[in-house]
């Protein structure tokens, strides 16, 4: 009884410590900011090469004009990723990661594979996918999510699979559990 | 205690005087206090939007109810949780396996995912020119492994009865067991040219066992085996399937099995499928068949159309010509399937 008195008393006495303290600085914490242009957080260096894309892309451009040409695929990709945010099956997996970044590169990814164009810049889909635990239920959110935003995009559905047709595949990188 | 005591009389003055000189040490509702700006505020551009945040703070309790999308649990396994893409989990065949109302698919039935147990529930009818056909059954997945199935038929004669001397609306009776365990590959994701490959058994008894033994077939049960291949093309929207089949049975075994010198045969069913969108798709079967008691068994083909009408209801309705049957020819009709999956 009296040694927890004593133990009570001196936890009263500790100082409680300063106000404002900078507790990521006390513990080493770097703190990650924006890029002001792009408003993107820094990633770790890679090798940027367009067969990161995961696919070879479709030599003609017919596809092109059915997604709506290079912006009508940037607004997809991003529809696609507000979709999965607000998603309660999959948003968790989301929601520590860089969505300005995503919703580039996915962009770039998805325009690279339908032939319109662009250069893709983001990781392989092993590595950009690595110790993410996805699963094949996740995936299947994901492609609904897909779906949903070119089926709003107004895609006809023979093209929606054309696109998915090349993203099937990466599966097997992407599906770790 | 004596040692104790001036110790304690010293730590409690020692407080009396820290508590009046300054009383906010360890007392300070830190709690409740209002947060402190974070001194390095991230510069502006695209701040998140609060409403999206918002939402999946609040999600997980939309679906919080006992039945919701979160499911259930079965030890490990999670119970009707659901997660297969639209029609990926196949209409229920004649026989109650997965596949596409003729032919028996590599698909595994049951809207579940890996890791978990689903479940589906069918009801069929055949309408031919003159014979009736009703089927029901129910099946379960177990994740993409393994599916176990159950389907009765009823094979009504009508008025063909007489002609056949078994008397009007004779109705025979089969008892379907199937079992299917998908042994590589996947239906939708993977290479192309990689399909879902499945082996499984048809074990199957005839409730008729005098009189399909009168008609001349060896046995009154009787064992299928199969192996499956099937693909979803997405480049070209389209379902491709192939079943091997190695059978005995006459009419799926409504006749009974075999014949006298007439054993297990290998037999094709295959499936072409076209996609119109992710709930609808229109196809054909073919299904070939043994004439093991030479009544002019014919070969099997349909044009189908499925529909899913939500995430656990499919109807499919399919126009089908199955030849002769015992002897009477022309036997063409309607077929009208609803399966309810989770």
């Amino acid at each position: 009884m009296l040694l927890v008195t004593c133990a009570a008393a001196l936890m009263l006495l500790q100082q409680a410590p300063a106000e404002g303290t900078d507790w990521d600085a006390e513990f080493g914490i770097a703190a990650k900011e924006r890029d002001p242009l792009t408003g993107e957080f820094p990633v770790a260096p890679y090798e940027q090469s367009n067969a990161n894309a995961g696919a070879a892309p479709y030599a003609s451009g017919a596809l092109v004009a059915a997604f709506g040409g290079r912006e009508g695929i940037v607004r997809i990709a991003a529809r696609t990723v507000e979709l999965s945010e607000a998603d309660p099956r999959i948003a968790a997996i989301f929601a520590s990661h860089d969505m300005v970044r995503l919703k580039r590169t996915l962009g770039e990814q998805l325009c690279y594979l339908i032939g319109a164009g662009c250069d893709y810049t983001g990781r392989d889909m092993r590595s950009a996918h690595a110790d993410m635990g996805l699963t094949k239920a996740d995936l299947n959110a994901l492609v609904e999510n897909l779906q949903a935003a070119m089926r709003e995009a107004g895609v006809p559905f023979a093209a929606q699979n054309r696109l998915l047709a090349k993203l099937a595949p990466m599966a097997r990188e992407v599906v770790t559990r | 205690m004596s040692i104790i005591a001036p110790c304690l009389a010293t730590l409690c003055s020692l407080l009396g005087d820290a508590a009046s000189a300054d009383p906010q040490i360890a007392y300070e509702p830190v709690i409740d206090a209002a947060p402190v700006a974070p001194p390095v505020a991230p510069p502006a551009p695209p701040a998140p939007p609060a409403p999206a945040a918002m939402e999946r703070a609040l999600a997980p309790l939309a679906g919080a109810s006992a039945l919701g999308d979160a499911g259930l649990r079965l030890g490990r396994a999670e119970l009707f949780k659901g997660g297969k893409l639209l029609l990926t989990n196949g209409v229920a065949t004649a026989e109650g396996s997965s596949g596409g109302g003729l032919a028996r698919w590599a698909t595994i039935g049951g809207r579940q995912m890996p890791g978990g147990i689903g479940a589906s529930l069918h009801a069929t009818a055949i309408e031919l020119a003159d014979y009736g056909w009703r089927s029901y059954g129910v099946l379960v997945g177990v994740g993409d492994r393994l599916e176990l199935s159950y389907a009765r038929a009823d094979f009504d004669t009508r008025k063909v009865g007489v002609l056949l001397g078994i008397g009007e609306g004779y109705a025979f009776n089969l008892d379907t067991f199937g079992a299917k365990l998908r042994l590589a590959g996947d239906l939708v994701y993977g290479a192309a040219a990689m399909p879902q490959i499945a082996i499984g058994i048809e074990h199957k008894r005839s409730r008729d066992g005098a009189l399909v033994r009168a008609l001349g077939a060896a046995a009154a049960s009787g064992t299928d085996v199969t192996l499956s291949a099937t693909k979803l093309l997405l480049g070209h929207s389209l379902l491709a399937n192939a079943t091997l089949r190695y059978t005995k049975a006459n009419e799926l075994g409504l006749l009974g099995f075999g014949a006298a010198g007439a054993g297990h045969e290998l037999h094709l069913e295959g499936s072409l499928a076209y996609q119109l969108s992710r709930r609808a798709v229109v196809g054909t079967e073919y299904r070939s068949k043994p004439d093991n008691l030479g009544l002019s068994e014919d070969d099997w083909i349909d044009l189908f159309a499925a529909y899913a009408l939500t995430r656990h209801l499919t109807v499919t309705a399919a126009y089908v010509d199955l030849g002769a049957i015992a002897t009477i020819p022309g036997q063409r009709g309607g077929f009208l399937s609803a399966q309810v999956a989770f």
